[in-house]
């Protein structure tokens, strides 16, 4: 019981990753119709960021650890959202009238060469945080030497990465539901042509949803390092992939659907290798998508594609 | 006339490609040897135990005039311990003429390469890959400098039965050929001499990041021993998530975590980590001289350092008694009937190319100052 409670605890903080970095994928498909490959590169970025800024902030010598973290995270966000920009003005606004398989090469074109620009300028060698916070918050009795597990744990750290993607969703649904800017986003969407028609300026749009995925992205990519402590210029690929099956797995395009997909794939991953096997958890959390998009080829929170006339 | 413009500037490149010609065989004779291992990637510290060694040797072998007065030099090939990138890596170093090859260091990375070696004839030791199956494929010119995982697997099987006396045992690997080959063996002796059964055996992804799950399962179990067949990134990794949840079963692993940065993942989880690995060879009295010449440019010689360094005496001496062939079988043929001495002792080969005398012993991770780790043989 216990342990199935802390199975369930794990996953749920396994997937609001996936969901954080997800929802790149997700708006920018929404807006532009393309997969952005380089996205898993921007997070990868990220957390190289947040050891950079980590350790000027011990230069500086900001000894509060609450400060040092939340001004290192603002800053890597920030720094992060200008790869986010660069990356969409230089590798796909000059493509944006061409086919729809000339952005997509150039994602996979700028993923490569962020990954070895990050490999060639920080070395090839896993880089490491030292860990930050040691608390654990325990729920039930602890257990005796060799006794059995009676109690479900969640780290301080943990409870922060629950914490702050909470937060950073209710940010996101309110700049999307409630602001003229995000009236702007969902009206591009819909129809970009209508939209621009009706004085929206498109191209600061799709700006916007690419510096507003790259700050999820970087969101996630600061909570993951402070959780695991350890990254390298390869970390964007697996943490790449599994955030765009995530946000297919919930609806491309849906923004809920990207946090509900992450989470689903999550849990499924570990439920699967918490009581059946660990061998086969990823077979079964792609067996899961498989099957979900047999029977809902829109995913779960996806609108069926309009015709467009 | 356009014919004719054509046609300069094709004789220029036909008389340059004769140039490139003549450069090369004015070159002066070298010995060419090949250090083939992951020189970029998570495991980019180990290639660069390799390099770092057979650098040393052949520097020292240089200074005393070479092999049979002509002097070695080095070509790195980096495979990342990605077996398609070893095929690649070992058909270059055929292509660039070595007369062998130091390497590889992932055993999933060193078998397929092996093959390309024997077709061409040319020798190769490895200093580092473990798994039994490098030498069990009667590859006449396969070689190695270090232990075999059935005997590396023993010794932590009799360690954990007999000296921590475990009753509960749980068995990770990361699927690969070392790490699992690593498991198996482990597991195999733990339940044919010890008679004790495994309460979990399971893989894990190499890449992934989170075994939170699997430690969950593992505190279920309240296992005394967590035995672990992979490589550092994800030992580091299990241990410290399996401290931070509580879970204070001991982690023992093999030589694939034998590296500065297993501590600098871990972090303070480090303290108190087993595994098995070769006799310090830092500590063996031959040794001081190559590891007072390796410190003084500023790098320990740590791990796998000096059996690369000895790999490289190897070949050299198999060389000199062969008046520097390249052929394989030749050099294989020496290496299977003499001693050789080395920075690591002497060194005898059996009719399958492994040594035949091997050390492994037992060592703990103990913190030797702030943020600082080290290990240390266990008495």
């Amino acid at each position: 019981m216990y342990i199935f409670g802390q199975q369930l605890l794990n996953g749920l903080i396994l997937g609001s990753i996936y969901g954080l970095i997800a929802i790149g994928y997700t708006m920018v498909y929404g807006i532009l119709g393309m997969i952005n490959f380089a996205h898993g590169e921007i997070y990868m970025i990220s957390a190289y960021l947040f050891a950079i800024f980590l350790a000027l902030a011990g230069l500086v010598g900001v000894d509060s650890l609450p400060v040092a973290l939340l001004a290192t995270l603002l800053l890597t966000v920030a720094v992060t959202c200008c790869y986010g920009f660069a990356v969409e003005r230089i590798a796909y606004r000059p493509l944006r009238g061409a086919s729809r398989l000339a952005p997509l090469i150039s994602a996979i074109g700028m993923s490569l060469v962020l990954q070895n620009y990050v490999q060639l300028a920080q070395g090839a060698r896993d880089q490491a945080v030292p860990p930050l916070y040691s608390g654990v918050l325990r729920l039930g009795r602890a257990a005796e030497q060799g006794g059995a597990v009676e109690y479900v744990q969640v780290t301080h750290v943990q409870l922060l990465i629950l914490a702050v993607t909470v937060l950073a969703m209710a940010v996101l649904t309110w700049l999307i539901g409630r602001t003229a800017l995000g009236r702007a986003c969902r009206a591009t969407q819909q129809d970009a042509v209508m939209a621009a028609l009706a004085g929206i300026d498109t191209e600061r749009v799709i700006s916007l949803v690419f510096v507003i995925g790259s700050g999820m992205a970087a969101v996630a990519g600061v909570l993951i390092t402070v959780n695991f402590g350890s990254f390298n210029f390869f970390i964007g690929f697996v943490a790449g992939v599994k955030a765009f099956t995530a946000a297919v797995l919930g609806g491309i395009g849906s923004l809920p659907g990207a946090m509900l997909g992450g989470i689903l794939l999550g849990l499924a991953e570990s439920l699967f290798a918490g009581l059946v096997n660990t061998d086969y958890s990823d077979v079964f959390a792609f067996g899961l998508l498989v099957t979900i998009l047999v029977f809902r080829p829109t995913g779960l929170l996806g609108r069926p594609e309009v015709e467009k006339v | 006339m356009m014919r004719r413009a054509a046609l300069l500037p094709m004789l220029a490149l036909f008389a340059l490609a004769l140039m490139a010609l003549a450069g090369c065989e004015r070159k002066p004779e070298t010995i060419r040897i090949g250090v083939a291992g992951p020189i970029t990637g998570s495991y980019a510290k180990f290639g660069e135990q390799l390099v770092k060694g057979a650098q040393a040797a052949v520097a020292a072998l240089n200074a005393a005039g070479g092999v049979e007065g002509k002097t070695l030099e080095l070509v790195t090939g980096d495979d990342a311990c990605d077996a398609k990138q070893a095929r690649a890596v070992a058909n270059k170093l055929v292509n660039e003429k070595v007369v062998a090859v130091v390497g590889h260091f992932c055993s999933s990375s060193t078998i397929p390469a092996s093959e390309v070696y024997d077709e061409a004839n040319i020798l190769q030791i490895t200093p580092a890959s473990t798994n039994p199956k490098v030498t069990e494929r009667g590859l006449a010119v396969v070689f190695r400098t270090c232990g075999r995982d059935d005997q590396q697997g023993d010794v932590a099987a009799d360690y954990i039965a007999t000296v921590l006396k475990a009753r509960r045992v749980a068995v990770v690997h990361d699927k690969d050929t070392y790490g699992q080959g690593l498991a198996d063996a482990m597991k195999a002796r733990l339940n044919a001499t010890h008679k004790l059964k495994e309460v979990l055996y399971e893989g894990i992804t190499r890449g992934s990041k989170d075994f939170n799950a699997l430690i969950t399962k593992i505190k279920g179990l309240r296992v005394d021993v967590i035995y672990f067949g992979g490589l550092h990134t994800e030992a580091g990794l299990l241990v410290r998530q399996a401290r931070e949840q509580g879970l204070k079963a001991i982690l023992f692993s093999g030589d694939g975590i034998v590296t500065e940065d297993f501590p600098s993942i871990a972090g303070p989880a480090t303290e108190g980590v087993m595994m098995t690995f070769g006799s310090d060879p830092r500590l063996i009295p031959e040794a001081a001289q190559a590891v007072a010449a390796i410190r003084a440019t500023g790098y320990e010689p740590e791990a796998y350092t000096l059996y690369s360094y000895a790999t490289v005496q190897v070949i050299a001496a198999a060389l000199k008694a062969n008046a520097i062939s390249r052929d394989g079988r030749k050099l294989a043929a020496t290496l299977k009937a003499n001693t050789f001495q080395t920075v690591m002792g002497p060194k005898a080969f059996d009719a399958k190319g492994d040594l035949k005398q091997t050390d492994y012993v037992v060592y703990r991770w103990k913190k030797t100052g702030a943020d600082k780790y080290d290990y240390a043989q266990v008495k």
